[in-house]
């Protein structure tokens, strides 16, 4: 026993006075040193939630798809044939910025766990990532070493990267963001819940062994940086994605037993979480002794094997009498099973080292009844100033050529393939989109049917307006699936936001939960999980407010999947959705005038839904042939990708905006980024079939060129203000990201 | 008949090889343990792509040391047909039965894209089917695919016409641009002296179906099947049946 809990103590371990006594509370008596660890990596923001859950509790979960809601390893949902598709999002962004590859690869890592965890076999990663300015040399060599350790993992274990998205904003530069998702497929009635119940059933490690490593990783990730962070770089875990397949393989195979009660895999807060978070999933207690656990390092104490995070470790409860069956398998794939506990009835975590009882607390102190706050909100001061905008006042606008150039030449907008082809995106040959011509999407073998996937944000539009922003990631990311023919069927979030504790990054954050929530009710698609990265703040400012979402959508005939680019001459290109005099949180602006100011483009999610019906329609009738998502750049960089990798070009006259910014009416035209549009392409024969599905639907459709020749020629009603050679744009696209590279390499 | 497809821990191309074999050409297909020791009477044996044993120490040099190894040995000295896709291609470097070894790329990244490849002898079993200068389409995957030997080794292959593979341009040509990783001479696949035993980087078991990109592997298939089938319709033993007993569950 401790003799005092000083202040300084507790605020190693990031816990208040207060919450102190709580424990103190709970306790009943004083706790000991191990006790206070767990609590406070139970209690942290990254494990229990505690600023955010109030806010989340208001997001739809429910749907006549869903499987399985929030609250477990992953979310699932049924795409028929008796199949689920299970998935979730998950953030690395502390550990990214300390240590990018092994930050990066633990994140791939951890989430592909979280997937094969509840009984699915992972086919499919895409990661969201935002970066400081390339013009950083600190940013290429944060953004070489993510992309490398994403790669250094996933293509390791063997599960294709499908797709993404990157953006760059200077407020990422000390914060980089690192998003991964998975999906995975399993049986819709196996799948395998984190659940520890059934007396005297025994309590199974398997794995790697338990380091020192990453110890307080979940507080770390409960924390704002300073210039000290460097020096937390031992709180980052190393990953080794051989193990890791190992267990995936092995695991998997001891599922198809049915010997196993629940399973979990040890994340953040590692044994501890898993251990108590189980035993109070099943009602049940827990009980186990830590000198069982296989141990990489000598003198580890019990404080230090329950707060570890060394990564590819699994927690299983096995039932009674099948036991050695389950040792079996795992000693086929020559990992070590251990027994290491039992589950009890007492709803206790009891914790021992050679018997003796050094950690006792009620399992629901530390999830269910782990603190909750409402804390203070208020608008931010800077919202007011920067949704004002007068474009006039910025000063000449580009013309439409120069910002033309810019716009493809912008990280933001030109070809990933730098990074992508890093990426295995091939292995397990089900890739029916290649990265970098739209959603990811994969086929399901032994059915007909595909899955739609895309991760989207924009931080900018949040930052103007979180409520706001939050619905048109919402929409943008349903969009691109729909774009691809998928039905959006479910969703997953990864919120990453800044200190909780000030009033204004909590009303951000509030907002974009309401609107996420207003923006799913409205498509129908319900949140099965997520995640939440707080204090994403490098010495007190903060990265724009990011909301990222990841939707799947259901292909019903994979032959149907359609991609971005054009695919013959003659077609007839038709923008979908209405465009509007909107550059509010552009990438124009923020390209020409270096500036992230003005409303972002209003959403309508009636229109919005019936936009992606339209998409999902034409495409299951074969009749749009190549469709892409209006976003970054506005329809005029829209309608260039659609070009590139094919040999056309395109001739297409748009219809001016008429708004407040007359003067920059080419400007607005051409890259202004309202919402609910769509660049679609179709062959002549069924241009009216195309337009009565939209009248039908009450969709704008506008038949505005054809494919054909090897410019990209766009005029704004009738008068021409782009005529470029295709390949020439295409190559500045295609080489923009690369190039900051190998400037680099070239100086060094 | 029938398909061996080796899994060592870490392959995570076994999937895929097996898809091809038993789903694509719907042969008779099995998955077989590296700590097996026999191939169970397959005609036709894959090492897939992965990453054996985490291809730690170096690629495929632990995977040698699996007991499958000695049964794929004596089946390649029978003159049975073995392929290695990627790390399999390395496992075969390591374990000796194909010369020359792997360096990193020298772009010093993985890369994972389309390539072209140039058919350069179609006297193995997995060419037979293709003609000479045949640009094939195939995806490679792989962070040490830069192919080096000695120049003595080298100027041996190129005399025994042992280079089957070379990285090309869409038009067929060896350029240093379309040379994704580095290798000497270009050299995307070699054969053994004996011309049974292939190894090559890209991954044709990937390019099989235009639905996921390319058709352009099945070739491999093909000439394989077609070179077992017609020995069988022979009634000539194959020389896979020696020493090969069930395989032990």
């Amino acid at each position: 026993m401790t003799d005092t809990i000083t202040d300084s103590l507790l605020e190693r371990h990031g816990l208040t006075r207060e919450e102190y006594q709580r424990i103190l509370d709970a306790l009943g008596r004083m706790p000991t040193l191990t006790e206070l660890g767990i609590f406070s990596v139970m209690w942290s923001e990254h494990c229990s939630y505690k600023s955010s859950r109030v806010h989340l509790k208001t997001l739809p979960t429910t749907g006549k798809r869903v499987l399985q809601g929030p609250g477990e390893n992953a979310g699932a949902v049924d795409i028929g044939d008796g199949l689920a598709a299970v998935f979730k999002i998950e953030s690395h962004n502390h550990p990214s910025f300390i240590e990018p590859y092994q930050g990066a690869a633990t994140g791939v890592g951890g989430i592909i766990r979280d997937i094969f965890t509840m009984g699915a076999r992972p086919i499919a990663l895409l990661n969201s990532l935002r970066f400081g300015h390339l013009d950083d040399p600190l940013v290429r060599r944060t953004m070489a070493g993510v992309v490398a350790g994403i790669g250094g993992y996933g293509n390791s274990i063997g599960i294709p990267t499908v797709g993404g998205e990157i953006a760059f904003d200077e407020s990422y530069t000390g914060n980089p963001l690192v998003n991964v998702f998975c999906l995975g497929i399993s049986r819709a009635d196996e799948i395998i819940k984190g659940t520890a119940s059934g007396e005297g059933n025994a309590v199974y490690y398997v794995g790697a062994k338990t380091g020192r490593d990453g110890i307080h990783g979940a507080t770390m990730a409960s924390a704002e940086f300073d210039d000290k962070s460097a020096e937390k770089r031992p709180a980052v875990q190393v990953g080794d994605p051989f193990m890791e397949k190992l267990l995936l393989e092995a695991c998997l195979e001891v599922m198809r037993t049915d010997a196993l009660v629940g399973i979990q895999d040890m994340g953040a807060a590692g044994l501890t979480c898993s251990t108590c978070e189980m035993a109070s999933r099943g009602g049940a207690g827990i009980e186990i002794d830590v000198s069982h656990v296989p141990q990489r390092e000598t003198n580890m104490t019990p404080y230090e094997i329950m707060l570890s995070e060394s990564q590819e470790r699994m927690l299983l409860v096995v039932k009674k009498g099948r036991e050695s069956e389950v040792e079996r398998i795992f000693d086929k794939w020559d990992l070590h099973a251990v027994h290491i506990g039992q589950v009890t009835t007492d709803h206790l975590m009891r914790v021992k080292n050679r018997g003796d009882v050094v950690a006792e607390i009620p399992t629901r102190a530390l999830t269910d009844d782990a603190p909750v706050y409402r804390r203070p909100m208020a608008e931010p001061s800077y919202l007011k100033e920067a949704q004002r905008l007068d474009v006039k006042a910025l000063g000449a606008p580009l013309t439409a050529r120069e910002a033309f150039v810019r716009l493809l030449a912008s990280p933001e907008i030109a070809s990933k393939r730098w990074v992508y082809r890093q990426y295995d995106h091939m292995v397990r040959t089900n890739t029916l989109v290649l990265p970098g011509m739209g959603a990811g999407v994969v086929r399901v073998k032994d059915t007909v049917r595909a899955l739609a996937m895309s991760v989207d944000g924009n931080g900018r539009f949040v930052y103007l307006d979180p409520f706001l922003g939050a619905q048109l990631a919402v929409a943008e990311a349903a969009r691109n699936v729909a774009c691809a023919g998928g039905l959006p069927i479910g969703a997953t979030n990864c919120l990453n936001f800044g200190n909780p504790q000030r009033p204004d990054i909590m009303w951000q954050f509030a907002r974009a939960v309401e609107g996420i929530g207003v923006a799913c009710r409205a498509l129908d698609l319900p949140i099965t999980g997520g995640n939440v990265s707080l204090y994403n703040e490098t010495d007190g400012r903060g990265v724009l407010p990011t909301p990222v979402i990841g939707v799947v959508g259901l292909i019903e005939d994979a032959e149907k999947v359609v991609r971005r680019a054009f695919r013959a001459a003659g077609d007839v290109v038709v923008l979908l959705g209405d465009s509007y005099d909107e550059l509010g949180g552009s990438e124009y602006l923020s390209v020409a005038h270096g500036i992230v100011g003005g409303m972002p483009p209003a959403l309508h999610l009636i229109g919005e839904a019936a936009l992606q019906r339209v998409l999902v329609d034409g495409a299951a009738q074969g009749i749009i042939r190549s469709a892409h998502d209006c976003a970054e750049g506005g329809v005029a960089i829209t309608i260039a990708e659609c070009c590139f990798d094919t040999s056309y070009g395109v001739e297409v006259d748009l219809a001016g905006v008429a708004g407040e910014n007359a003067g920059d009416r080419d400007v607005s035209t051409l890259y202004g980024e309202s919402a609910s549009r769509a660049v679609v392409s179709v062959s002549p024969g069924r241009v009216d079939e195309l337009l009565a599905l939209a009248a039908a639907a009450g969709v704008s459709a506008a038949t505005i060129g054809l494919v054909g020749g090897d410019r990209i020629r766009v005029s704004v009603d009738g008068r021409r203000v782009l005529d470029e050679p295709r390949a020439a744009a295409e190559q500045i696209w295609s080489t923009a990201i690369e190039e900051y590279f190998e400037r680099r390499r070239a100086i060094a | 008949m029938k398909f061996a497809v080796v899994v060592f821990p870490g392959s995570n191309g076994d999937h895929d090889s097996y898809y091809a074999a038993k789903h694509v050409f719907g042969q008779d297909a099995e998955l077989v343990w590296h700590k097996d020791t026999s191939l169970g009477g397959a005609d036709v044996v894959i090492l897939p792509g992965g990453f054996a044993h985490g291809d730690y120490l170096r690629t495929g040099a632990i995977a040698r040391f699996s007991p499958i190894m000695q049964a794929v040995k004596s089946f390649a000295a029978a003159g049975g047909p073995v392929i290695g896709f990627c790390n399999g291609f390395q496992v075969l470097l390591e374990a000796g039965l194909l010369p020359g070894a792997m360096l990193r790329n020298r772009s010093l990244h993985f890369r994972c894209e389309h390539v072209n490849v140039r058919v350069e002898q179609t006297d193995t079993p997995f060419t037979s089917q293709c003609h000479v200068g045949q640009v094939l389409s195939i995806p490679i995957a792989h962070g040490e695919g830069n192919y080096y030997a000695e120049p003595t080794v080298i100027d041996a292959l190129e005399r025994n016409r042992q280079i089957i593979f070379r990285y090309v341009t869409p038009a067929g040509e060896v350029t240093d641009a379309a040379n994704p990783n580095g290798s000497v001479h270009n050299i995307a696949g070699i054969t053994s002296e004996t011309r049974n035993v292939v190894g090559l980087m890209p991954h044709p078991e990937r390019a099989c179906e235009l639905a996921v990109g390319s058709a352009d592997g099945r070739v491999i298939f093909e000439s394989v099947i077609s070179v077992v089938a017609s020995r069988m319709s022979r009634s000539v033993p194959t020389a896979v049946a020696a020493g090969v007993g069930v395989l032990a569950k």
